[in-house]
C-alpha cells in the first residue's frame, strides 16, 4: 500500500467514524411528540407528587439527549392537579381533546390514576401509570402498572412479610393489625388478617380508624396493652409516622413492626423507627445500583432533588415505579416504532420489558404481572432490603430486636 | 373492656388533644363572636406559626418557647394588617369567610413554595421528655400545650371579662351604635382584637410545632373539629372552646379506647348536634 493509498483509507475510515458518532448522536429533529400528564404538585399529595415531577424531567431530557422518541424531540406536558382526582379527569379531558397530545402518562396517587383511566378509556388511549393501589379496579384493557405489585397484593405481601419473619430467629406467634381507612392500605390490611389465620398466626387486636385522624394516642395504648409478637400496620404517609410518636410517648416499642405505605424519609430519619419493616421494589444498594441505567439515574435524581429542597433526596418505591413507566412507554415506541394507542397497547400485553425494579410483564389479571415487592427494614438510619436474600442489600439480614 | 391503665391514658391523650383544639379554636371563637368574621385564615395562620417555630428552632437555634418572642409580636402585626383590609374594602361577614379562605389557599402555597410539601418534625428537647404518673405517661410538649391553653383562654377570659377595653370589645360586638355612643372606639378595638387573635394562632403553632408532624395541606384537616369546638363553646366566649375542646377530645379518645377508632368521628359530631338541639339558644 503506498503512502497516498494509506492516506484515502485513513480519511475514509476518519469519514465513517466521524458520520457513525453524528448519527449516534443526532438531535432528535422534526415535530415533537408531545406527553401529556397531571401531577399532584400542590394539596396533601405533593410531597410525592414533585418525586414523579423530577423523575419525568430527567426521564424526558435523558430521551432528548439521546434522539428522543423515533428521532423526534419529545415535549412533555405537565398540569397540577392539586391532589384532587376530579380536577385530574377534567385536565386529562383537556390534555386528550385541546392539547391533541400524542400520548398519556399516568398521574400519581390511586383516584387520580382512576380518573386519568376513565379519560383514557373513552378516548381508547393507552395509559401507563405509576402506582396504582387498587389492582383489581383497573379494568381498562389499555392501561399498564409500572408498579410492581402483582395483581393480588392483598394476598402476596403480606405472604412476603410473613415469609421474611418465619425465616427470623424470633418468628412471631401473635399479630396486631391496625390500618387507616384509606382504601389502597386497608384492603392489604385485610388480606394480611386473612393470611396470618392461615400461617396460625393469633390475632390479638384489628383496629381501624377514619384517614385523617388526628389523635393517635388511645390507638398506641390498645397496642401497648395488646402487646403482638408483629404489628402490622396499615398507614399512609404521615399515619405511620404519627402512630410511631404516639408509641414513643407512653414509651412503647412494637416487638416487630411493618408499615404498609409510611412516608420513606421521615420514617427513616426517625429513631424511634429503628428495625420498622416496609414493602419496597427498589432501594439505593445493590443489587439495584448494579443496573448502570439505575445507577446513573441515582446520581441524578439525588442532585435534582436536593437543588428542589425535597428533605428525602433517596430513590425508592415512588422514584423507581416513576422511571420505569417511562421506560416501559420508551420501549414500546421504539419496539413498534407507532404512537398508536392500540399497536402500543398489543404489543406490551405480549412482551416485557426490562426495568429498573427488574423485568416487568403485562400478561396477568388487569394488566399484572408478578408481585417484585421486597421487604426493606431501617437499620442505624438507612432502609436497606432484607428479604428477599437474593435481592437483600450485601451482608444484610431482617433484625429483630 | 380496657384496662384501667389503657382508659386512663386514653383519657389523658383526650385532655391533651382537647386542649390543642382549645387553644385553636380560641382565636376563632373570639374574631366570630366579638368582630363577626368566620376566620378561615386562622388556621393557615396557626401553621404559619408552626412552620416559622421549626425553622426558628432549626435553622436559627432558638428554643420553641423562645420563638415566641418573635411569632407574637409579628403576627400581632399581621392580624391588625388583616382588619385594616377588612376595614377598607368593608368585608361582610359572608364574604369574610370566602377572603380568609382565599388568604388560606395563599398561605399555603407559600409554605409549600418555603418548606416543600414534605413532612416536617420539629425535633426539640422537649419530645423527648416523658413525665410519669403513676402508670401514666405525660409527654411534655402535650403538658405545655395544656399549660398555654389554659393560661391563655384564662388570660381572655379575665381580659374580657374585668379591663375596660374588654367590656367595650363586648359592648361593641352586643350593639356596635350604642357603644359608639358612649365614646367605644369601635375601629381601634377591632384592630386590637384581630391583632391579639392573630398572635393567638402563633402560640397555637408553637403547639403544633412542638406535638405534631407537618405539612402544608394538614392547615385544612384540623378545620372541621375546631369549628365543632367553637360551635359547642359558643362563638365569642373565652373560656367555651377549651371546655368544648377537652369534651371533645375526651369523647373521640375514650370511643377509640372502648371500640372502633373509626368511630370517633361519629361520636364527636354526634355529641355536636346533640348539644345544638339541647341548647338552641345559646349554642
Amino acid at each position: 500500500m503506498n503512502v497516498a493509498t494509506r492516506w484515502i483509507t485513513a480519511l475514509v475510515a476518519a469519514l465513517s467514524l466521524a458520520c457513525a458518532a453524528g448519527a449516534a448522536l443526532a438531535a432528535p429533529s422534526g415535530k415533537p411528540i408531545r406527553i401529556g400528564s397531571t401531577l399532584a404538585l400542590t394539596g396533601p399529595l405533593a410531597a410525592t407528587g414533585q418525586v414523579h415531577k423530577i423523575v419525568g424531567e430527567i426521564y424526558v431530557e435523558q430521551l432528548n439527549a439521546k434522539n428522543g422518541l423515533l428521532g423526534r424531540p419529545v415535549e412533555w406536558i405537565v398540569r397540577d392537579d392539586q391532589s384532587k382526582p376530579d380536577l385530574a379527569r377534567t385536565l386529562y379531558e383537556q390534555l386528550v381533546t385541546v392539547d391533541k397530545v400524542d400520548l398519556l402518562m399516568g398521574p400519581y396517587a390511586t383516584g387520580a390514576i382512576l380518573s386519568a383511566m376513565a379519560v383514557a378509556q373513552r378516548y381508547d388511549k393507552l395509559l401507563i401509570h405509576h402506582t396504582f393501589g387498587i389492582p383489581n379496579m383497573a379494568k381498562y384493557e389499555r392501561q399498564f402498572p409500572a408498579w410492581s405489585m402483582g395483581p393480588e397484593p392483598q394476598d402476596t405481601v403480606p405472604n412476603t412479610v410473613l415469609d421474611a419473619l418465619a425465616a427470623s430467629p424470633k418468628p412471631p406467634k401473635t399479630i396486631a393489625v391496625v390500618t387507616s381507612k384509606f382504601p389502597s392500605v386497608h384492603f392489604v390490611a385485610l388480606g394480611a388478617r386473612e393470611v396470618a389465620k392461615k400461617r396460625g398466626l393469633k390475632e390479638v387486636l384489628f383496629l381501624e380508624w377514619e384517614f385523617g385522624n388526628r389523635d393517635y394516642g388511645p390507638i398506641a395504648a390498645r397496642i401497648k396493652e395488646a402487646n403482638a409478637d408483629f404489628l402490622w400496620v396499615g398507614a399512609l404517609g404521615l399515619e405511620g409516622n404519627q402512630l410511631i410518636d404516639a408509641m414513643k410517648k407512653i414509651d412503647y416499642t412494637p416487638k416487630e413492626q411493618f408499615y404498609m405505605y409510611p412516608a420513606p424519609g421521615p420514617m427513616v430519619k426517625s429513631p424511634d423507627a429503628n428495625y420498622a419493616l416496609a414493602t419496597t421494589i427498589f432501594e439505593e444498594h445493590p443489587p439495584f445500583t448494579s443496573n448502570p441505567q439505575a445507577e446513573a439515574f441515582i446520581k441524578v435524581f439525588n442532585e435534582r432533588a436536593a437543588k428542589a429542597g425535597l428533605p428525602d433526596t433517596a430513590v425508592d418505591t415512588q422514584a423507581a415505579a416513576s422511571y420505569s413507566a417511562w421506560q416501559i412507554l420508551e420501549a414500546a415506541v421504539t419496539a413498534t416504532r407507532s404512537l398508536d394507542d392500540k399497536v402500543l397497547a398489543n404489543w406490551l400485553k405480549k412482551n416485557s420489558v426490562a426495568t429498573i425494579q427488574g423485568v416487568l410483564r403485562f400478561n396477568g389479571p388487569n394488566n399484572y404481572g408478578d408481585d417484585l415487592s421486597r421487604v426493606k427494614q431501617v437499620q442505624n438510619g438507612r432502609w436497606v432490603v432484607v428479604w428477599p436474600k437474593e435481592v437483600a442489600a450485601p451482608g444484610a439480614k431482617l433484625i429483630v430486636p | 373492656m380496657p384496662g384501667a391503665t389503657l382508659l386512663g391514658q386514653a383519657v389523658l391523650s383526650g385532655v391533651f388533644i382537647g386542649a390543642l383544639y382549645g387553644l385553636l379554636g380560641l382565636g376563632l371563637s373570639l374574631t366570630w363572636g366579638l368582630l363577626g368574621q368566620i376566620n378561615l385564615a386562622h388556621f393557615a395562620l396557626a401553621f404559619l406559626g408552626a412552620y416559622l417555630t421549626y425553622h426558628l428552632s432549626t435553622v436559627g437555634g432558638l428554643d420553641p418557647l423562645v420563638t415566641l418572642v418573635v411569632i407574637v409580636p409579628g403576627f400581632f402585626g399581621l392580624g391588625v394588617a388583616m382588619q385594616w383590609l377588612f376595614t377598607r374594602f368593608r368585608v361582610s361577614p359572608l364574604n369574610s369567610l370566602l377572603v380568609t379562605f382565599g388568604f388560606t389557599v395563599i398561605v399555603e402555597a407559600v409554605i409549600q413554595s418555603i418548606w416543600t410539601a414534605d413532612f416536617r418534625r420539629l425535633e426539640s428537647g422537649y419530645a423527648s421528655i416523658n413525665l410519669r404518673v403513676g402508670p401514666l405517661f405525660v409527654p411534655l410538649p402535650e403538658l405545655l400545650t395544656l399549660a398555654i391553653a389554659i393560661a391563655l383562654s384564662l388570660l381572655a377570659w379575665a381580659a374580657l371579662r374585668y379591663t375596660d377595653i374588654g367590656r367595650a370589645m363586648r359592648a361593641a360586638a352586643e350593639d356596635a351604635p350604642i357603644a359608639v355612643a358612649f365614646g367605644v372606639n369601635e375601629r381601634r378595638l377591632a384592630y386590637l382584637l384581630s391583632g391579639a387573635c392573630a398572635a393567638l394562632a402563633g402560640a397555637a403553632g408553637l403547639c403544633l410545632a412542638l406535638s405534631q408532624t407537618l405539612a402544608p395541606a394538614q392547615i385544612y384537616a384540623w378545620i372541621g373539629v375546631i369549628f365543632a369546638v367553637v360551635m359547642m363553646g359558643g362563638p365569642g366566649r373565652a373560656l367555651g372552646p377549651l371546655v368544648a375542646g377537652i369534651v371533645i377530645g375526651v369523647t373521640e379518645a375514650v370511643t377509640m379506647a372502648v371500640t372502633a377508632p373509626s368511630w370517633a368521628p361519629v361520636v364527636s359530631f354526634s355529641l355536636l348536634i346533640l348539644f345544638l338541639i339541647a341548647r338552641p339558644a345559646k349554642a
